[in-house]
């Protein structure tokens, strides 16, 4: 194959030929070039959306209950639907495999809270320490409420980050008591969320301590769980939708009715978002593929342009000796060592722009727009193939034509 | 050297044929300057593409150095071309993007000869043909008469047993072309077979035979006075 003077020959004549070589050169480069961005800015579209719903997609579920709207089985519509601490016990027993944090809440809203002279109302939630990675909160201060404080039913107290600015001001709130209608809790922990403000707000104090202080019995208001990450969104959903339907079962509730009991579930969204990927994806090969075939046809152009113009040349050369091998080896290879060189630097030039202005597409929903290397060199090998077929049939029909008819071309 | 025998050729006109060789014999000797004379249409053109293996007879039979030429393919047609011809043409055909020297060591390029070997025996060649000092110019930078040297000097690089030469003056003036003539006869008294088309009374009369063909028949082949008085 290396044959140097096969190389000296092509390399004469592509650099007396400039103007021709500059133009499929060019051709080739600007499709890759082209390819290169399209298919890297295409890419950042698709990791911004990724990022912000698919990456944060939560997998939490969060179940309701409300006022029945149909009558079933001899109840009566217009029923409330309260949850207990067997509900908790039943989703646990029945659906162990399919969660991962798991936290039932008692929710009271507009609690005083007062320390030393300043005070404000929040919303106190009782809780299980699972509900602290079903919230993302971030721990900044101390720790979240325990087990063992569950256990306990103790007096403690994980509060925002907010509320400590509200209540302590510019003094650390950890260690000391605050007191929530009238009765004095320990704060353990403070805590930041990236879900903003309201979410800074929140005062969390263990699900026990809660239930004894603000409610009759066992009585529950809403459940908070999140499904095993291993679950793909289909079985997530089949999960929801299972869930929904064994807890209307146990409450008596038609299968029918919405308003009983509600089962938000983040999948759905996640689908969503997971479906409009897969467009994007489709529409990014779409692009990537016909920016490939308008190169392929560039470069097929030409390359019979080139053979057409160099018929004499063939003529006089098989004239002299040259066999219809060596005519098209001789065709083929300048092709392919054009398309290569040419596709490299195309795809160089498309690397080094989108490294350039990628970090000034973030306002335009594009995040870290850059290309595989495994697509850009597979590109590149569809192109040197391109030029290859390109290169063969014009060359192939060069070296059929009888040397006395290339001869008298002009 | 070359030998043909009852030689046959027509080219297809759309649903007619065009018979333009018909039955031709003809016997050229080594060493012998030979012109083919004719007014155009008498096919003296498509004898020397047959000639010169460029194109293929219909019938009849033909030897070149003594080998049946029959059944060529390309490839086979291309080394024997190398081989044994070498061809001289009216419009010169160098490649234009190629020196004088390049386009002299081409045929060399296709024998396979090393790269400062071809330099060499072409740079002897230009020197034959008193254009050593052009060797690098381009075809574009050199007169008429100069690229008809250099095309000649082509045509000999290879040692070739027989110079096929297709109006070699078509395309230069008298003086010019009577120098190439010169050529021409210098290297056919070396012993090469030089075998030149023509329609022009006074280039056939520098050879030293004749063969007027006339509608793809030999009317005649006689020996001219060069060689008699030779």
């Amino acid at each position: 194959m290396f044959d140097l003077d096969r190389w000296r020959e092509i390399f004469q004549t592509l650099s007396k030929n400039k103007l021709r070589t500059a133009l499929s050169g060019f051709t080739i480069a600007f499709a890759i070039l082209l390819f290169t961005l399209l298919f890297g800015i295409g890419n950042g579209l698709k990791h911004f959306f990724e990022r912000e719903f698919a990456g944060d997609a939560n997998n939490s579920v969060y179940i309701n209950s409300g006022i029945t709207t149909k009558p079933y089985k001899g109840l009566q519509s217009g029923r409330r639907i309260q949850f207990r601490n067997d509900d908790t016990k039943f989703i646990n027993e029945n659906f162990e495999d399919d969660i991962d944090f798991f936290s039932p809440n008692v929710q009271r809203n507009n609690v005083l809270a007062i320390y030393k002279g300043n005070q404000n109302r929040y919303t106190v939630r009782g809780v299980y320490p699972d509900y602290q990675p079903l919230e993302s909160a971030v721990i900044e201060k101390g720790r979240f409420v325990s087990f063992l404080d569950l256990k306990k039913r103790a007096k403690v107290v994980a509060i925002g980050r907010l509320v400590e600015e509200d209540l302590f001001g510019n003094k650390s709130a950890l260690g000391k008591n605050i007191n929530l209608e009238g009765i004095s809790y320990h704060v353990v922990g403070v805590f930041s969320d990236p879900g903003g403000d309201n979410d800074e707000r929140f005062i969390y104090t263990p699900f026990t301590t809660a239930q004894g202080m603000y409610r009759e019995n066992d009585e529950l208001d809403y459940i908070g769980l999140t499904y095993n990450p291993k679950l793909s969104v289909d079985e997530a959903l089949s999960f929801t939708s299972m869930l929904t339907k064994m807890l209307k079962e146990k409450h008596g509730v038609d299968p029918r009715d919405q308003g009983a009991l509600r089962v938000r579930n983040y999948a759905e969204g996640a689908r969503n978002v997971q479906q409009f990927i897969m467009v994007l994806n489709v529409i990014i090969l779409f692009i990537g593929i016909g920016t490939l075939i308008a190169g392929v046809i560039g470069i097929s152009n030409i390359m019979v342009y080139i053979v057409k113009e160099r018929t004499k040349e063939l003529g006089i050369r098989k004239a002299l000796g040259a066999t219809p091998k060596s005519i098209v080896g001789m065709i083929m290879q300048e092709s392919i060592f054009v398309t290569a060189i040419a596709g490299y630097v195309g795809l160089m030039i498309g690397v080094f722009v989108l490294k350039g202005i990628g970090e000034s597409l973030e306002k335009y929903f594009i995040v870290n727009p850059s290309v595989e290397t495994y697509v850009v060199v597979g590109a590149t090998i569809v192109l040197i193939i391109a030029g290859t077929i390109a290169g063969y049939i014009p060359a192939t029909r060069a070296a059929r034509i009888k040397p006395i008819v290339a001869l008298n071309d002009e | 050297m070359i030998k043909i025998e009852n030689l046959h050729k027509s080219y297809p006109m759309g649903d007619e044929s065009l018979h333009v060789l018909k039955g031709l014999n003809l016997h050229i000797k080594e060493g012998e300057f030979v012109s083919i004379m004719g007014s155009s249409g008498s096919g003296k053109s498509t004898l020397l593409n047959i000639v010169g293996l460029l194109d293929v007879h219909d019938e009849g039979s033909y030897y070149l150095n003594g080998q049946l030429i029959e059944n060529l393919d390309e490839k086979k047609a291309a080394v024997l071309r190398n081989k044994f011809l070498g061809f001289v043409f009216q419009a010169f055909n160098l490649i234009n993007y190629k020196s004088a020297l390049e386009n002299v060591a081409l045929p060399l390029y296709y024998k396979g000869v090393g790269r400062k070997e071809r330099q060499k025996i072409a740079m002897e060649y230009l020197d034959k043909v008193g254009l050593r000092d052009w060797a690098n110019h381009l075809p574009s930078e050199l007169s008429g008469g100069q690229k008809q040297r250099v095309a000649i000097a082509r045509a000999l690089v290879t040692n070739p047993k027989v110079v096929l030469a297709d109006e070699p003056t078509g395309a230069l003036d008298s003086t010019t072309s009577h120098s190439v003539m010169e050529l021409l006869k210098d290297i056919n008294k070396e012993g090469m077979t030089v075998f030149v088309i023509t329609h022009e009374e006074d280039i056939a009369a520098e050879t030293d035979r004749i063969v007027r063909l006339v509608d793809g028949v030999i009317v005649s082949d006689e020996k001219t006075e060069n060689k008699v008085n030779a």
